[in-house]
C-alpha cells in the first residue's frame, strides 16, 4: 500500500528526491544554540520529572568536554553546535489527540510520505507512533496493544508515566558518556519511542515508527528504548525521510534495545533522508548510535538496515551477547550515490558462552560516493564457542566510487571460531547487456541486479516493507550507470 | 526482415567484421559457419547492439529500419532475440522474476498491456514443460549453477516466451546432449513461421539435420565467403574449414 502511493508521489513530484517539500506549519522553538538553558527549557517544555533534568543536565556537563570523534572514512565540514535549534514542535498541539484533530496539514504530509495512517494501517495490522519532528501527535492501535500490555508510546510520555522502567533502562545500553553524539543525545533529545513488552508476551503485530525531520535547521535527538521481557518477542521498524533542505541538518539518535533472557528483538530500519543533491550539496548528516542488549540468557537480537539517505552516515548496530546462548545479527544494505559517505558496520561484543554472530552487509557504491564497512567482533576471554559469520559485499557502480572493508577481530577465547568472507564486484558488463537484450531498460536492470546482490538482507524485511525497500534500492541508484 | 550490407565492426580497436553482407527474408532459416574466431559471436553482438562494438562501415536494415540507431533494449522489444553462447548469470535474482521483468518491458515498450504474475507463470510454464525446464529451475537464481545444457534450454524457452521476430541462436547445440539437442531443435522448428528469420550459428552439421536451413553461410576473417543451400554444411563437414576457405580464394 504504501510502496504504491509512495510510487505515485515520485512522478507526482518529478523531483529526483520525492520528499523535498516542507510542511508550513507553525513551530515551537527552543532558542538558537546549545546551553544548560536549552536543556532545561527541552525538559520544561516535556513536563520532565527532577531526576530527568538531572540525568540530562550530567549528560551536558560531559559532552562539554567531549570532543567529535574523526576517525570514520566521511568528510564534512565543522558543525557549529550554536548555530543549531535543539527543539521545534508544531505549534498548538495538545496532547494524545485522536486522529481527527491532528493539523490536516500533517496528514498531508504523512501522505505525501505515503504513510497510510488510517484503515489502511487497520489492514496492514502495523501500529504507528509518528513523529512529527520532535513530538509524537499521532498514535494508532493503543487499545489492541493495550490488551496485550505492551506499552508503545512516546519516550517523553514514558518518562512521565512508566518512569521506573524508563529509569531502571534509560543509558544501560548506552551510557550517557558513550560517545560524542549520543552523549548529546542524552543531554537533548528530543523524543522517541518507547516500547515495553512483558513477559511471555508475543507483540500481536508490528510496531512502526516514521520519523520526519521538518522544522529548518533542527537538530533532530531521537531516543528510542525497547525492552523484552523474559521470554517475549517484538519486531520494530523504523522508516525516514526528511525534506530537502540545502543547510546540513545533524541528526545524533540514540536507540537501545534490551531482550531479557529468552526474549526476541527484531528491529528494521528503512533510512531514506536527503541525501545532498548530485554536486554533494546538502543532506543530513546522520550519526546514530545503535546497541541492543542480549541480557537474558539465549535471547536474539536481530538489526536489518538498509541505509539510502543522508549526505553522511555514522552508524554501528551493535548487539552485547551478554547472555550464555545469546545470538546477534546484523544484516545491512547501504547504498551510496553521487557524494554521498556512508561509514557503517556492526559491532559484535561475544561476552557469554555459546554466543553466536552473524553479520551480513552489502555496500554498494555509485557515483562519486564512498562507502565502507566497519565491523568488530570481539570475543571475550569467557566467550567458550563463541561463533561469528561475517560476509561482507561490495558493488561498485562506475570507476568514480570507493568500497572499503576494515573488519577488526579480537579473539580472547581459543575456542571462538570466525569466519570472515569479502567480495567486491562491479556490475558485470556482461549482466547489463543480457538484461538490455531481453528488452529490460539500463536503470530497471541496475535495478534488477542490485536486488538481486541485496536479496538476503531485504529477506529479512517484513514484506510490506521489503517492496518499499526494493523500490528505494532502484530510486537511489537511477542514471547510475550512463 | 534483415539486410546486411558491407558491415564493418571493431571490437577494443581491432577489426573483427570486414565487409559483411547478408540477407535474411521473412520465413527464412539461414545457418551460419565458420573457423573459431572467425566473428560469428561479433556478428550476434553487433545485431543486439552490445556496448563496445563499434560499427565502422556499411548498414544493418531490419523491417526496413535502420537497425543500429537502435538501444539494445529497444531492439529487443521490437523483435530481436539473440541466444548466448555464454547465457549470463545473475545472482539473488529468480529465473521467474527475470522472465517477467523482461516480458513486461517489451510488452511496455510496444505499449501492449503488462501480463500479472499468475499470466506470466501460465505463459512460463506451458514453454518449459516443452523444453524440460524444471519448476525448481524457475526459482532458482538465473543461470547460477545451471549446467551448460540447462542454461542452453533456457535460451530457446525464452524464446519461446518472447515470440521474437528476428532470432539469432549462438552455438545453442555446443554442450547439449543428443536428447536435448532434438528438444531445441524442436523447440526453434515449432517457431519457424512466415513473418519469423532465423540465424543459426554453429559448427555442427548434426544441428542442421534436425533444423533444416533454407541458406548456409560461410564466415572466415571476418567476411561472408561461401553461401549454398543446406547441402554446402555436410560438404563442410566432409571438406572441412581450411579447405573451403582455400576453394573460395
Ligand atoms: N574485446 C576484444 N578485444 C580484442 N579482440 C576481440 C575481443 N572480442 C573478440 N575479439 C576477437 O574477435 C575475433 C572474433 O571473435 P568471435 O567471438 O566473434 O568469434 P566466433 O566466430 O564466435 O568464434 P567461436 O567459434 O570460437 O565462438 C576473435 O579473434 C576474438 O579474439
Ligand atoms: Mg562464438
Amino acid at each position: 500500500m504504501a510502496a504504491i502511493e509512495t510510487r505515485e508521489k515520485v512522478a507526482e513530484l518529478g523531483d529526483k528526491y520525492k520528499y523535498g517539500f516542507v510542511t508550513d506549519i507553525e513551530m515551537e522553538r527552543a532558542p538558537k544554540g546549545l546551553s544548560e538553558d536549552t536543556v532545561k527549557y527541552i525538559s520544561a517544555k516535556k513536563n520532565e520529572p527532577g531526576w530527568m533534568l538531572e540525568w540530562r543536565l550530567g549528560a551536558f556537563a560531559r559532552w562539554k568536554e567531549m570532543r567529535e570523534p574523526n576517525w570514520a572514512r566521511v568528510h564534512y565540514p565543522k558543525i557549529d553546535y550554536q548555530d543549531a535549534y535543539y527543539y521545534a514542535a508544531p505549534k498548538n498541539t495538545p496532547k494524545k489527540q485522536s486522529l481527527d484533530e491532528v493539523d490536516p496539514k500533517l496528514l498531508e504530509t504523512y501522505k505525501k510520505l505515503g504513510i497510510p495512517l488510517h484503515e489502511q494501517m487497520a489492514l496492514a495490522g502495523v501500529a504507528v507512533d509518528a513523529v512529527f519532528d520532535s513530538v509524537s501527535v499521532a498514535t494508532t492501535f493503543k487499545d489492541k496493544l493495550n490488551e496485550a500490555g505492551v506499552i508503545f508510546c512516546a519516550i517523553s510520555e514514558a518518562i512521565r508515566d512508566h518512569s521506573e522502567l524508563v529509569k531502571k533502562y534509560l543509558g544501560s545500553v548506552v551510557p550517557v558518556s558513550d560517545n560524542f553524539f549520543a552523549t548529546l543525545n542524552s543531554a537533548v533529545f528530543s523524543d522517541g519511542t518507547f516500547v515495553y513488552v512483558p513477559k511471555g508476551v508475543r507483540c500481536p503485530m508490528e510496531l512502526s515508527t516514521y520519523f520526519r525531520i521538518n522544522a529548518n535547521n533542527t537538530g533532530q535527538f531521537e531516543r528510542t528504548l525497547i525492552i523484552a521481557d523474559e521470554g517475549a518477542y517484538v519486531s520494530y521498524l523504523e522508516g525516514c525521510t526528511a525534506p530537502k533542505r540545502d543547510e546540513n541538518q545533524l541528526h545524533a539518535a540514540v536507540v537501545e534495545l534490551i531482550a531479557l533472557e529468552g526474549a526476541e528483538i527484531k528491529y528494521s530500519t528503512v533510512q531514506n533522508w536527503y541525501p545532498g543533491d548530485e554536486n554533494g550539496l546538502g543532506g543530513i548528516y546522520n550519526f546514530v548510535t545503535k546497541r541492543g542488549d542480549c541480557r537474558g540468557a539465549r535471547s536474539k537480537i536481530s538489526w536489518t538496515q538498509v541505509e539510502t539517505g543522508s549526505a553522511i552516515t555514522w552508524k554501528y548496530p551493535s548487539v552485547i551477547l551478554r547472555g550464555d546462548d545469546t545470538v546477534g545479527e546484523f544484516y545491512s544494505i547501504a547504498i551510496a550515490n553521487h557524494f554521498q559517505q556512508a561509514d557503517t558496520g556492526t559491532k559484535m561484543i561475544h561476552l557469554g558462552k555459546n554466543t553466536k554472530s552473524r553479520i551480513i552487509s552489502k555496500g554498494i557504491s555509485a557515483g562519486k560516493a564512498q562507502n565502507t564497512y566497519r565491523g568488530l567482533v570481539s570475543v571475550h576471554p569467557k566467550a567458550e564457542k563463541a561463533r561469528n559469520y561475517t560476509q561482507c559485499d561490495s558493488l561498485l557502480i562506475g570507476g568514480e566510487c570507493g568500497a572499503h572493508t576494515v573488519p577488526y577481530i579480537e579473539a580472547r577465547n581459543p575456542t571462538a571460531r570466525i569466519e570472515h568472507e569479502a567480495t567486491t564486484s562491479k556490475i558485470a558488463e556482461d549482466q547489463l547487456f543480457y538484461c538490455l537484450q531481453r528488452g529490460i531498460p539500463q536503470d530497471e536492470a541496475v535495478s534488477l541486479i542490485v536486488n538481486g546482490f541485496c536479496k538476503e538482507v531485504l529477506q529479512q524485511l517484513p514484506m510490506e516493507f521489503a517492496v518499499e525497500a526494493q523500490k528505494l534500492v532502484s530510486i537511489s541508484l537511477e542514471g547510475s550507470v550512463g | 526482415m534483415l539486410e546486411i550490407k558491407d558491415l564493418h565492426a571493431k571490437v577494443d580497436g581491432k577489426e573483427i567484421l570486414k565487409g559483411l553482407t547478408l540477407s535474411v527474408g521473412a520465413g527464412e532459416v539461414h545457418a551460419i559457419m565458420g573457423p573459431n574466431g572467425s566473428g560469428k559471436s561479433t556478428l550476434s553482438y553487433v545485431l543486439a547492439g552490445r556496448a563496445g562494438y563499434e560499427i565502422t562501415g556499411g548498414s544493418i536494415t531490419y523491417k526496413g529500419e535502420d537497425l543500429t540507431t537502435m538501444s539494445p533494449d529497444q531492439r529487443a522489444s521490437k523483435g530481436v532475440f539473440l541466444a548466448m553462447q555464454y547465457p549470463v548469470e545473475i545472482p539473488g535474482v529468480t529465473t521467474l522474476t527475470f522472465l517477467k521483468t523482461a516480458l513486461n518491458a517489451q510488452r511496455r515498450a510496444r505499449g501492449e498491456k503488462e501480463v500479472d504474475a499468475v499470466g506470466v507463470l501460465r505463459l512460463v510454464r506451458e514453454k518449459a514443460a516443452a523444453m524440460k525446464v524444471s519448476e525448481e529451475m524457475l526459482k532458482r537464481a538465473l543461470n547460477v549453477g545451471f549446467s551448460g545444457g540447462e542454461k542452453k534450454r533456457l535460451e530457446i524457452l525464452q524464446m519461446a516466451l518472447f515470440q521474437p521476430a528476428l532470432a539469432v541462436l549462438d552455438e545453442t547445440d555446443s554442450g547439449l546432449d543428443i536428447d536435448a539437442l532434438k528438444l531445441v531443435a524442436e523447440g526453434v522448428n515449432a517457431l519457424r513461421a512466415p513473418d519469423r528469420a532465423m540465424l543459426v550459428i554453429t559448427h555442427y552439421q548434426r544441428l542442421l539435420d534436425y533444423i533444416v536451413p533454407d541458406r548456409v553461410h560461410v564466415l572466415s576473417a571476418g567476411r561472408i565467403i561461401k553461401e549454398g543451400g543446406k547441402e554446402l554444411a555436410h560438404e563442410l563437414e566432409a571438406k572441412g574449414y581450411e579447405q573451403i576457405i582455400k576453394d573460395a580464394a
